[in-house]
């Protein structure tokens, strides 16, 4: 499959966001925008909703919680109890330090295998949209032309007005 | 009021593209002398250190100077000592991102990588100590053929093993994905095929979309919130190896937040340490400050004056406490053969960091230079101090004894520094010492005209 994009590069940050707003206000959807660095506001002005990778945090965090616990039970209370020191076998309180490491442990490495999940970032990805410079210090807004609220006239009349520095167009073949 | 005008967060650099350019120069050319001579070196401690790990596991711990009443020492120490120097790198990565500190984003990156190579240095230890290193799977709790016999939970030495490997591993993901962006950066830019290949495979396709800016913002914040309270407990629990026993001078509650403050009392003196050779060396003064020193000197200060009220704190407990064990502990930690340990111990940590109520000092990268290392002598002697002086005259006088450390004790601790100095040269060789894309949004922040959308 191929897909046709529209690029208004721009290298000032206020300029991008201006650009992003005035775009999606006048009924045009803007793809992606692509930065050197996260822009803020910039969520706001591509409307984009709040990530929800906290609550992934928060569920496999509560089945760390859940699995230390159990499993610090199960085999220092039924499986296999010990007498160390004549402490009780089945105190709480002990098992306390693991359980809140393996809860963390397993509270950010999930959230952290959601985020690649989501983002489709893997070892091997091709940056496919990749712009020139874009990683470096340009402001990039994609806009897809095959999409049924594009239109190019309207679409480059704003880039230009609200201070593009560049109009590029380049095709990309999803396999 | 007249405020005082707000220092700029970076020096000189005033564009996008050139912290790319002074960041990137040096994975771009060769290294100096100063870093090939630093590197020799650090090389050199590592082999020494890895003869005598590799001497040790072969004879055996006998090689220690250890014997029947002092059971633990160099190695915990040093164990101590490393896992405290780590706690620098997270407070200034996670904590000062949850406070919105600006002016971390220069130093974090290799604070963070600090943290990591110190926590290597660290499970050395341990690892040695258990004796025969190749069962040190047997902390680990897995379905074993010895009957479904179980690792001790109830046990403060355990909860080490889950509070350092979680550590590790949380600050580890932290620290590469925090690179990611800039990792990508390079491979945009590199001409080498192999160096385009290395950032390839690690950038994992980042295209800086903002799609995946406004998740990979969100996976920060959660990972630094989950990194705060890890700092916390993870010296804790260190703590706790020595709390939950009933010898005099370590059995004591004040211990967690006491070991908590002094490790990241010693954590920040060898991040600065290290940032003024770095910021000297690879030439980047105008984005590690003379500001970031004085910020990070202001920090040792206070964690230096809790240090030293932690001492206090525990000389009128101990006396108190009105128990004779408690009180001979310490009479003996002062006045005892080690007394001059304990001297060392309180000349550094105590009164070296008061001069840093000194401007001049803080601000002078010659003077505080010193100063740092005088704080983590001070460091690595109270850990000694903690350890010796309460294990070498227990409650029977007639098993008191001394301890000196073995050569081979040394050379593995000299060894811990090679490994440690070895990482972090590679490390600003091959990756970007400096978070780029932090920087970069500061820069654009601060050239910015006044109107537009709202960087916090």
């Amino acid at each position: 499959m191929v897909k046709e994009y529209l690029f208004g590069i721009f290298t000032d940050e206020t300029k991008l966001l201006r650009s992003v707003r005035r775009l999606r206000g006048e009924g045009l959807t803007v793809q992606d925008v692509l930065t050197p660095y996260a822009v803020h506001g910039l969520d706001d002005a591509m409307g984009l909703r709040r990530s929800r990778l906290a609550l992934v945090t928060f569920f496999a965090g509560l089945f760390g919680l859940i699995l230390a616990m159990g499993f610090q039970f199960w085999t220092s209370a039924f499986d296999w109890p010990l007498n160390v020191g004549g402490k009780p076998a089945n105190s709480t309180l002990a098992f306390l330090p693991v359980t809140f490491e393996i809860t963390v442990l397993i509270g950010g490495l999930s959230t952290v295998l959601a985020f690649f999940l989501r983002t489709r970032l893997r070892p091997g990805a091709k940056a496919l949209l990749l712009e020139q410079g874009i990683t470096n210090d340009r402001f990039v807004v994609v806009l897809e032309k095959g999409h049924p609220h594009f239109e190019e006239e309207k679409a480059r009349r704003i880039l230009m007005e609200t201070g593009t520095d560049a109009i590029t167009e380049r095709s990309i073949v999803y396999e | 009021m007249i405020r005082k005008r707000r220092q700029p967060l970076v020096g000189a650099p005033t564009s996008m593209i050139q912290v790319t350019e002074d960041v990137s120069r040096w994975m771009d050319h060769r290294p100096g002398p100063s870093w090939f001579m630093a590197f020799v070196v650090a090389v050199a401690a590592l082999g020494l250190g890895l003869a005598a790990v590799a001497y040790q596991i072969k004879v055996g711990i006998g090689t220690w100077g250890l014997n029947k009443t002092v059971g633990w020492a160099f190695d915990i120490t040093n164990f101590v000592f490393w896992v405290g120097i780590g706690h620098a790198g997270t407070p200034i990565s996670a904590i000062l991102l949850l406070f919105r500190q600006k002016w971390r984003t220069s130093v974090n990156r290799s604070a963070e990588a600090m943290t990591i190579f110190a926590v290597m240095c660290a499970a050395i230890f341990p690892l040695i100590h258990m004796g025969r290193p190749w069962l040190a799977f047997w902390v680990f709790p897995y379905p074993n053929t010895r009957g479904s016999l179980w690792v001790n939970f109830r046990s403060p030495l355990l909860w080490d093993v889950f509070a350092i490997g979680t550590y590790f591993t949380i600050s580890l993901v932290f620290w590469y994905i925090g690179m990611i962006p800039d990792i990508a950066t390079l491979r945009d830019r590199t001409k080498s095929r192999i160096k385009k290949f290395f950032y390839e495979v690690l950038s994992v396709g980042w295209d800086g979309s903002n799609r995946t800016w406004s998740r990979y913002e969100t996976l920060c914040l959660i990972l630094a919130g989950l990194a705060t309270p890890l700092v916390v407990s993870v010296h804790s629990i260190v703590s706790m190896d020595f709390a939950t026993s009933i010898i005099p001078g370590w059995h004591t509650t004040i211990f967690p937040p006491y070991f908590v403050v002094g490790a990241v009392f010693s954590g920040f003196a060898m991040v600065t340490t290290l940032l003024i050779i770095t910021r000297r060396v690879m030439n980047l003064q105008n984005y590690i400050t003379v500001g970031h020193l004085e910020a990070m000197a202001k920090i040792m200060l206070l964690t230096g004056s809790i240090v030293g009220f932690a001492y206090a704190t525990e000389l009128f407990t101990s006396w108190y406490s009105a128990n004779p064990y408690e009180q001979f502990a310490f009479s003996n930690r002062i006045f005892g053969p080690y007394g001059w340990t304990y001297a060392i111990m309180v000349f550094c940590n105590v009164i070296v960091p008061q001069l840093l109520w000194s401007r001049t000092i803080r601000t002078t990268p010659a003077l505080l230079f010193p100063l740092t290392l005088l704080i983590n002598v001070g460091m690595w002697f109270e850990r000694f101090v903690i350890i010796m002086t309460s294990l070498h005259r227990d409650f029977l006088p007639s098993s008191w004894a001394m301890y000196t450390p073995t050569f081979i004790e040394i050379a593995t601790f000299i060894g811990t520094f090679g490994l440690f100095f070895t990482c972090f040269l590679l490390f600003v060789r091959l990756l970007p010492a400096i978070a780029m894309w932090e920087v970069k949004a500061v820069v654009a922040h601060e050239h910015r005209s006044p109107e537009g959308g709202g960087h916090g």
